[in-house]
């Protein structure tokens, strides 16, 4: 007797597979507790198997890229934001690097640094909500409430460099918004141990978890060579064992100065979408530590003769005319409420007056300052890139993000276009579940990692 | 005041005790207020303490329609349809600012804000509120339950 | 560089520009010979770009300089993993006449990035199985992501959904 395929042991022999009139339509979304974000998925059912499926996109289509054309360069950054909300950072960091490719620009030392580190927390709390939805979905709703704890101490040390905890904001081309707070680095140290230990947990919780693994392995799988064809990147890629990573692949910042591994599997199922995740997570974890460790502390070009002083007396004494040594006072901004002031702004900036805001105290200070800012804010000046287009890709959470720009060499952008990392998977999904069990279409769906406001825009 | 009176807004007191602290709330979460949500409901912040901890995924069980995230075009008439369905007594949390003005998606493709399309009680506002703006909104919501004249 | 050279050499008058600016190898080539260029691009060994990492398309109608030429480019971004280099490859279409060859055939992710470009600029692919709009709803009318669709035209709330 011919071996019994799975789909056969469910249903008894004999059950085809074909369009027959006895299938049945089942609409999953758009509003449905496992469709995490909007998708509406249409499934055509023999029985319990999916024959066939449609996946619907769009219900949060909020015209990202007409909108980054509306404004000057730098505005495009709140709207990348909330493309993959789950990690902002990487999103700011790579459309403005597209920018910053097309000005021919490069940014400081310290700034490559930050962008790195900043880039790695978000990553981990992207793989940390994936793993934790995904779970939840499977009712290990604990793993859940774990991974969002850890999330949680992650998000607190976004908010302390940002001042906001998920819309951060916070690249500018030609660097970023703030430097570091004070303690940085003790307090990452002290969340990573915090977030070792969740993972700790969660690996003894999840990774030979029987039921997990029952609804993991071998579900969802897609070939290496359609997972090619399909475009897909990052962890779903990495699942076939294909090693393929920007930051591995094509160095940006300072990656080719860190040592990590890219976690690879065979399998290309659930499961080993899972693994890659995990491992992700403590090869994100080995970056940031190392470059903390590496982090220079880039030139300050100020000298400090008096006490910071608060920015409306600094105004004040301008008017009445005490000028002297005016200039050289800094004052007291908190750094990461604005950021401007001289000394941490000349160490995350690059020294380009074109591209980059004065410093509050030059802005406040002298008519040059003030000129330059204005130059820059006032619509129609601005940063202003030669005409010409650009691709730079970055290594987002679910894959290569890429962003393409073109610029007509005035103050905003002409097109911004987003190469969305997770609609490669989502448009592979058909094929994904296609023969499965209704009930696999959920941690399949998980293991994606659809981020709404990314795959939509 | 008679006896009669004197009863039944004793009665509504009562009633708008019980029901506010047992919100069974529909999370129509549909983009980045969404991670704000989870956070709120998690243990750190943990919405739970509010009687507000279980979410019904389905519209005929619940009582309070919390809409998380921006509402385009192509999802307006699926949030009327989830909203139509809810049994009375309902109310309606318009989470973030994109379901209270449309936010900064002044665009084609997104509705501004989602009362043209639903009635909403508690406007949260923030792009997306903090866990505590949305803990302040829910308590707001639970007084306005807890205060208004109840069906019964 | 040699991709580009090498593809000037075999598909002649059929690349219509090449250009490399911030390094990116990038090749204008003519609508009727796009779909055996990315076919080569694809299975040819020196070349094999294995994954097509994006399909967009550019509206030019306000561009500098370029009102009166041809309104889209539709831009294709291709990438092997094999020998880790990127090429760009860009068509040119009239607004009268904004048709390509569907790439489905090569690459199934074509598939809805065509459907996507369909949906935002309103070109069309020859051959597409499945040319639906992919982002906005089948109500709507127009295409959004034209320089000439004013970003605030609403359009009237559709029905339920049935």
């Amino acid at each position: 007797m011919a071996e019994t395929t799975r789909q056969e042991f469910m249903l008894g022999e004999g059950s085809g597979t074909g369009g027959g009139p006895q299938n049945i339509q089942l609409g999953v979304g758009p509003a449905h507790p496992a469709m995490h974000g909007i998708i509406r998925i249409v499934t055509e059912l023999d029985g319990e198997v999916i024959v066939n499926a449609d996946v619907e996109i769009g219900y949060l289509h909020r015209a990202f890229e007409k909108d980054c054309e509306q404004g000057g360069w730098n505005n495009a950054i709140p709207f990348t934001d909330r493309l993959n909300y789950v990690s902002p950072l990487i999103n700011n960091f790579g459309y403005a690097s597209a920018v910053e490719k097309l000005l021919g620009i490069d940014v400081t030392e310290r700034c490559k640094y930050i962008r790195v580190i900043m880039s790695e927390i978000s990553r981990i709390s992207d793989h940390l909500t994936c793993v934790g939805a995904s779970a939840m979905e499977l009712g290990a709703f604990t793993v859940f409430l774990y991974m969002i704890k850890a999330r949680e101490y992650l998000w607190e040390l976004v908010e302390a460099v940002t001042g906001a905890r998920l819309t951060i904001s916070y690249g500018r081309v030609g660097g970023v918004k703030a430097d570091l707070p004070e303690g940085f680095a003790e307090r990452t140290l002290k969340a990573f141990k915090e977030t070792r230990e969740v993972l700790d947990e969660v690996h003894r919780l999840l990774t030979g978890n029987r039921i997990f693994m029952d609804r993991m392995v071998g579900v969802g799988a897609l070939s290496r060579e359609e997972t090619i064809a399909y475009a897909i990147t990052g962890p779903l890629l990495r699942a076939v064992g294909v090693g393929y990573d920007v930051r591995r692949a094509q160095p940006y910042y300072t990656y080719d100065r860190v040592e990590f591994e890219i976690p690879t599997q065979k399998d290309g199922d659930n499961y080993a979408r899972y693994l890659v995740r995990m491992a992700e997570m403590e090869q994100s974890m080995r970056i940031v530590e190392q470059a903390l460790a590496a982090i220079p502390d880039g030139p300050i070009n100020v000298d400090f003769e008096g006490r910071p002083i608060d920015p409306a007396a600094y105004v004040d004494q301008g008017k009445q005319g005490k000028t002297e040594g005016l200039l050289l006072l800094p004052i007291t901004l908190s750094p990461n409420l604005q950021g401007q002031q001289r000394a941490d702004l000349n160490r995350v900036n690059m020294g380009d007056k074109r591209v980059v805001l004065p410093p509050k105290e030059t802005a406040y200070g002298s008519i040059e300052g003030l000129m330059n800012h204005f130059m820059l804010i006032m619509e129609g000046y601005g940063i202003q890139p030669p005409p010409g287009e650009a691709y730079f890709p970055v290594e987002g959470a679910n894959g290569e993000l890429g962003f393409y720009v073109v610029s007509d060499g005035t103050d905003r952008p002409y097109r911004v276009r987003c190469r969305p990392p997770c609609l490669p998977p989502v448009a592979a999904l058909p094929r994904m579940i296609a023969g499965e069990m209704v009930a696999d279409l959920i941690p399949t769906f998980g293991s994606v990692n659809m981020i709404g406001g990314e795959l939509d825009r | 005041m008679g006896v009669g009176s004197f009863f039944t807004s004793k009665l509504d007191e009562a009633l708008g005790w019980a029901r506010k602290y047992s919100i069974f709330q529909y999370p129509f979460v549909t983009a980045c207020c969404g991670m704000e949500y989870m956070a709120t409901a998690c243990s750190h912040y943990d919405i739970d303490r509010f009687g507000a901890g279980l979410p019904r995924f389905s519209p005929r069980q619940a009582d309070v329609l919390f809409v998380v995230g921006t509402i385009s075009h192509k999802m307006a008439p699926v949030l009327k349809r989830i909203y139509d369905q809810m049994t009375e007594p309902k109310w309606v949390v318009a989470f973030g600012v994109c379901t209270c003005t449309g936010g900064f998606y002044d665009n084609y493709a997104t509705v501004q804000g989602i009362d043209t399309i639903i009635p909403v009680d508690i406007y949260i506002p923030g792009c997306p509120p903090r866990p505590e703006s949305v803990i302040d909104g829910l308590m707001k919501l639970q007084d306005k339950i807890a205060g208004q004249a109840q069906r019964y | 560089m040699e991709i580009l050279a090498e593809l000037q050499r075999r598909f002649g008058d059929a690349i219509v520009e090449t250009h490399e600016h911030h390094g990116d190898a990038t090749a204008v080539v003519a609508r009727d010979a796009i779909l055996t260029v990315l076919a080569h691009c694809r299975d040819d060994v020196a070349l094999a770009f294995d994954v097509l990492m994006d399909l967009t398309a550019v509206d030019y109608l306000r561009y500098p300089g370029r009102e009166d030429g041809p309104r889209f480019e539709v831009v294709y971004h291709l990438y092997s993993i094999a020998h880790n280099h990127r090429l760009r490859l860009k068509v040119r279409l009239d607004e009268d006449d904004a048709t390509v060859p569907s790439a489905v055939a090569l690459w199934p992710i074509a598939n809805w990035l065509e459907r996507e470009v369909w949906d935002m600029f309103g070109v069309r692919f020859d051959g597409h199985p499945d040319p639906r709009r992919l982002l906005m709803y089948e109500e709507f009318v127009g295409h959004p992501l034209r320089k000439d669709y004013p970003i605030t035209r609403r359009q009237p709330l559709i029905g339920p959904a049935t």
